[in-house]
């Protein structure tokens, strides 16, 4: 037996100059995300449910860019993607391209339960969603008046961005990227706030499991697929650890990041954090991102090279910590 | 050191494979291998010699990928590949039903957009947009392949690919739906400068859902390469997405000092269960090795000192 562990993360990167207001709102929806996991943890649920309860609540907050919320692609519609790993037998699940299920998460777990597959994308992954009785909705319901704002700007500036909220004045935040040299995915940091989600859980027998979730690119092509799904790139989950990670989906591709994690620890005999480091160091070159890690012992860390992440962190000896910088 | 190079035309063939089914097979991979040998001498990029290696193997209807790939359950095709060069660029596509190249499509990803993956309708569009030779979707459905669904649909079970009706045999039972199946192709090289790169293309699994991606298409799984090796997996999507077989072959030999041999027999033998996975692969220095847990895999070399091989089944009895 070993004491749990919990981390969530909301996206890698972060506008320095986000008004205060929005910080607060974040670390307020991780805060809760992080409790309804640490209560389930506390009722012996197994890793696996928890890591896709955890998701499954910051996909239906529209704070992040998960299920409603989501960054939309230049049809302005919503592509959801999201995977599942539990650590107990390398099992997963990811989907692709969905656009009327109303927790992406859940569906990834239903692939990787009840079907014969890994993953399942665009019109399969709907037409097995339906079979199932997933819970569907309009594609509206995933879309907020902010990502729509963001959207336009997106296409004025006629560039790939990340997920950014607009902030309440645009050309003050925009007017600090000359003092602010800070890029990511050539776009000047300014327009970073919440973005992609994660969870990644150890539970009280050390059983490892993770999930991701996200809207994907803000104006992204259609039919474009980040790491968020792909196994071993922004998820992984094995007997020895369960990963996170978000950042510049192609970099965190490149890298296969989150199975690098793993095979550190167990190629190299790395422990967890210093796994971690090693592939923010290592596996990233110009590309930037972060992760988040649980172990079989219980340990939990994070890393990431950009200038800020949204996560929290709990273990059970009672450790809670929610933070930005 | 010299050029290398090897490619497969899936893992997983019947004991009982009858001429017919083999001799078109195994003259297409020495087709291949003479096309991707003479590219590599005249100095091609490794990256060109996959991609031209793989476009042939696509254009063959024997093999599982472009033409000739098996069929969804709703009996049609949806096709994906991978491409990568040992700078780490890549290029991936899935849900193809009328692109008669996938892997080109794959490197228009990888060197014309910011992206890394596409997929169905959005791939579709963007080959349009480019002006990628498209055919109508029946060009790809051979009767091979509508009669291995049909059998795949009475026997009720996802299949990787078979070219013979089933038949419960003591080496078929080793491992469930894994064995006894052709199915995917893939090329890797290697120049004498140590530039390497992969590529893999494939139609999936017979009577696999709408929608359903493998391994093929996924970096680290079916497909890797990086400065120390490349690398071309086949067999049970599922088993070889389970354990990132491509990445860590390459994981293997930088973290733990393996060499190539050891790095990818490693793997096959003890990341996925038999009967599951098989894969080519070269290393920076020249080196190559084809290991496989089926009962055989369709595949040929050769290395610029003169050694090549086309082979089915094992060479040594283990």
């Amino acid at each position: 037996m070993v004491g749990w562990a919990i981390a969530v993360h909301g996206g890698a990167g972060v506008d320095p100059n986000l008004p205060h207001h929005r910080q607060e709102e974040a670390k307020q929806v991780l805060a809760r995300c992080l409790n309804m996991g640490i209560s389930a943890l506390r009722s012996s649920l197994p890793a696996v449910d928890v890591v896709e309860l955890v998701v499954r609540e910051l996909e239906s907050d529209p704070v992040f860019n998960s299920g409603r919320g989501s960054a939309l692609t230049e049809k302005g519609t919503a592509e959801m993607e999201a995977s599942i790993m539990d650590g107990v037998g390398r099992r997963c699940g990811a989907v692709s391209g969905v656009t009327t299920v109303k927790n992406p998460i859940s569906l990834a777990r239903l692939v990787m339960d009840k079907s014969p597959h890994s993953y399942l994308a665009f019109a399969g992954a709907e037409e097995f969603a339906r079979l199932h009785g997933a819970e569907v909705v309009d594609n509206d319901y995933f879309i907020t008046e902010d990502n729509k704002g963001m959207l336009k700007l997106a296409k004025e500036a006629n560039t790939i961005m990340f997920d950014y909220r607009i902030p309440t004045v645009l050309s003050d935040t925009c007017g600090a990227s000359v003092e602010n040299p800070l890029q990511m995915n050539g776009l000047p940091i300014s327009v970073y706030a919440p973005e992609t989600v994660g969870c990644v859980v150890v539970d009280a027998q050390g059983r490892c499991a993770a999930a991701t979730s996200t809207g994907g690119l803000m104006n992204k092509m259609c039919g474009r697929i980040g790491d968020s799904p792909l196994i071993g790139a922004g998820t992984y989950a094995c007997g020895l650890c369960g990963v996170s990670c978000t950042g510049e989906g192609e970099a965190i591709i490149r890298g296969t990041l989150a199975r690098d994690v793993a095979a550190v620890m167990e190629y190299k005999g790395l422990g967890l954090q210093a796994a971690v480091d090693f592939v923010v160091k290592e596996r990233l070159d110009e590309g930037k991102a972060g992760m988040i890690a649980v172990s079989r012992n219980g340990e939990v860390a994070c890393g990431f090279n950009t200038n800020g992440m949204f996560r929290g962190f709990a273990t059970e000896d009672g450790f809670v910590e929610v933070g930005i910088w | 050191m010299g050029w290398a190079i090897a490619l497969h035309g899936g893992a997983g063939v019947p004991l009982t494979l009858p001429p017919e089914g083999r001799l078109p097979r195994e003259a297409c991979l020495r087709h291949c291998l003479q096309l991707g040998v003479d590219a590599l001498k005249s100095k091609k990029s490794p990256l060109d010699v996959v991609e031209l290696v793989v476009r042939e193997l696509e254009n063959n209807p024997h093999f599982n990928a472009g033409k000739g790939s098996v069929l969804t359950s709703s009996g049609t095709v949806e096709m994906e590949a991978c491409i990568m060069d040992g700078n780490m660029k890549c290029g991936a596509v899935s849900g193809l039903t009328t692109v008669v190249n996938a892997i080109s499509l794959a490197r228009l990803v990888m060197e014309r957009t910011p992206h890394i993956y596409l997929a169905f309708d959005g791939a579709e569009a963007f080959a349009r947009e480019h002006g990628v030779e498209t055919l109508d979707a029946s060009h790809f459905i051979t009767p091979e392949n509508i009669q291995r669904l049909k059998q795949a649909k009475e026997a009720n079970r996802v299949q990787i690919d078979y070219t013979q009706p089933m038949q419960k045999k003591e080496e078929d039972t080793a491992a469930a739906d894994g064995d006894s199946q052709t199915g995917t192709v893939g090329c890797v090289a290697v120049d004498s400068d140590g530039n390497l790169a992969a590529a893999t293309s494939t139609g999936g699994l017979v009577n696999k859902m709408v929608g359903r991606i493998g391994d093929t298409p996924l970096i680290g799984a079916g497909t890797y390469a990086n400065g120390l090796c490349a690398v071309s997996a086949t067999g049970k999507g599922e088993a070889i997405i389970r354990g990132t077989v491509a990445r860590d072959v390459a994981a293997l030999m930088e973290f733990k000092g393996l060499s190539l041999e050891e790095a990818a027999a490693c793997v096959v033998k003890e990341r996925v269960p038999k009967g599951n996975v098989g894969l080519v692969a070269v290393s920076a220095t020249g080196e190559v090795t084809m290991p496989f847990n089926t009962t055989g895999m369709f595949r040929a070399c050769a290395t610029e000192d003169g050694y090549s091989e086309i082979a089915i089944w094992p060479l040594t009895k283990d």
